[in-house]
């Protein structure tokens, strides 16, 4: 029995959807390749930075609101952690241009943070100590490093989770940081 | 021979045990109901950092503080739904094995419905052709 033609091309429809469904799930992962894999997308973008009244390491309180004024770079640090240490130099290097730079000291004791600090020098403005982790909670946090770009108003406009390099200035922190009015001296 | 054989299974069930609570905490729960609720919110919630772990599996740290801040809600009176819209203001939306049918998530139930209406057609349309064609004792294949 003779097989027509519209039913021979219609053999290879399951073909067609399983390649063009192949292409769409490779392109998806090529996409999320230049992300790292774990990274959540972050709900606090575009949402003023949670408030908080903490001792810095000085045992000075601190609050959200003297992050208003310029734009600042937050970045969540422990001295329990490694990564933390491989971003140092790279964090010291946009200190150098001018970043202001206020850290997180996230679930650490201040003795072993103020002994990292001396150890690997201090580049920070100022640092709020979240001793239960209860600010990283309301930040979302949930590993260090990671690294916000808050604005002018106090408003979050970037996290980043993982280790801050050359690499992710330069293709996303650099043009949030520069569109907000962040300055850098050396441009 | 018995007492070996008990002192065995005691030893067996005590391995067990510590196992089991690996990762977790004890807590004490005003009343058996939030304890169960406890137990089902930390089961339907996902570690933020471990992606395929439930909170209530989860060893990693930020699974501990989220449990602490589960039972703190709890003991506190928050409904369930208060304590996960605070943690998906926290964490999105991420951070629940069942998340809203909105947004994105539409697609994953909206998707398979032309492709089953295909599927159908495709059955229909073979029947139709079978019933329709004559029963021909002299085709071999038949």
């Amino acid at each position: 029995m003779p097989v027509s033609v519209k039913n021979r091309l219609l053999v290879f429809l399951p073909l067609v959807i399983f390649a063009l469904m192949a292409l769409m799930f490779y392109g998806a992962l090529q996409m999320r390749e230049t992300r790292a894999s774990s990274e959540l997308e972050s709900v606090l973008v575009g949402r003023a930075f949670p408030p908080f009244n903490l001792p810095d390491l000085n045992d000075r309180m601190r609050t959200q609101e003297e992050l208003i004024g310029q734009v600042t770079l937050v970045n969540v640090w422990g001295s329990w952690c490694p990564a933390c240490r491989d971003e140092h130099p790279y964090l010291a290097d946009l200190v150098a241009r001018g970043v202001p730079l206020v850290g997180l000291n996230y679930k650490d004791t201040p003795e072993n943070a103020r002994n990292w600090l001396d150890f690997f020098g201090d580049i920070y403005l100022w640092h709020v100590q979240d001793q239960d982790g209860r600010l990283g909670l309301d930040l979302g946090v949930y590993g260090a490093p990671e690294t916000f770009i808050v604005d002018k108003m106090g408003v979050v406009r970037y996290k980043r989770v993982g280790v801050v390099d050359e690499r992710i200035w330069e293709q996303e922190m650099k043009s949030v940081y520069l569109r907000f009015g962040g300055v850098l001296t050396d441009e | 021979m018995n007492k070996v054989r008990a002192a065995l299974l005691g030893f067996g069930l005590l391995a067990i045990s510590s196992v089991c609570l690996a990762a977790m905490e004890l807590y004490d729960f005003s009343s058996e109901d939030l304890r169960a609720r406890f137990q089902s919110l930390t089961a339907e919630l996902r570690c933020p950092k471990c992606l395929n772990q439930n909170l209530a599996d989860s060893d990693s740290p930020i699974s501990a503080d989220l449990r602490r801040e589960i039972h703190a809600m709890l003991e506190a009176g928050h409904s369930d739904r208060a304590i996960t819209d605070f943690l998906v203001e926290r964490y999105g939306v991420f951070i629940l094995y069942d998340p809203p049918k909105e947004g994105a998530t539409l697609w994953v139930w909206f998707i398979p419905i032309p492709f089953a209406l295909f599927g159908l057609w495709l059955v229909l349309g073979a029947v139709r052709a079978a019933a329709s064609r004559p029963i021909d004792d002299e085709d071999p294949d038949r």
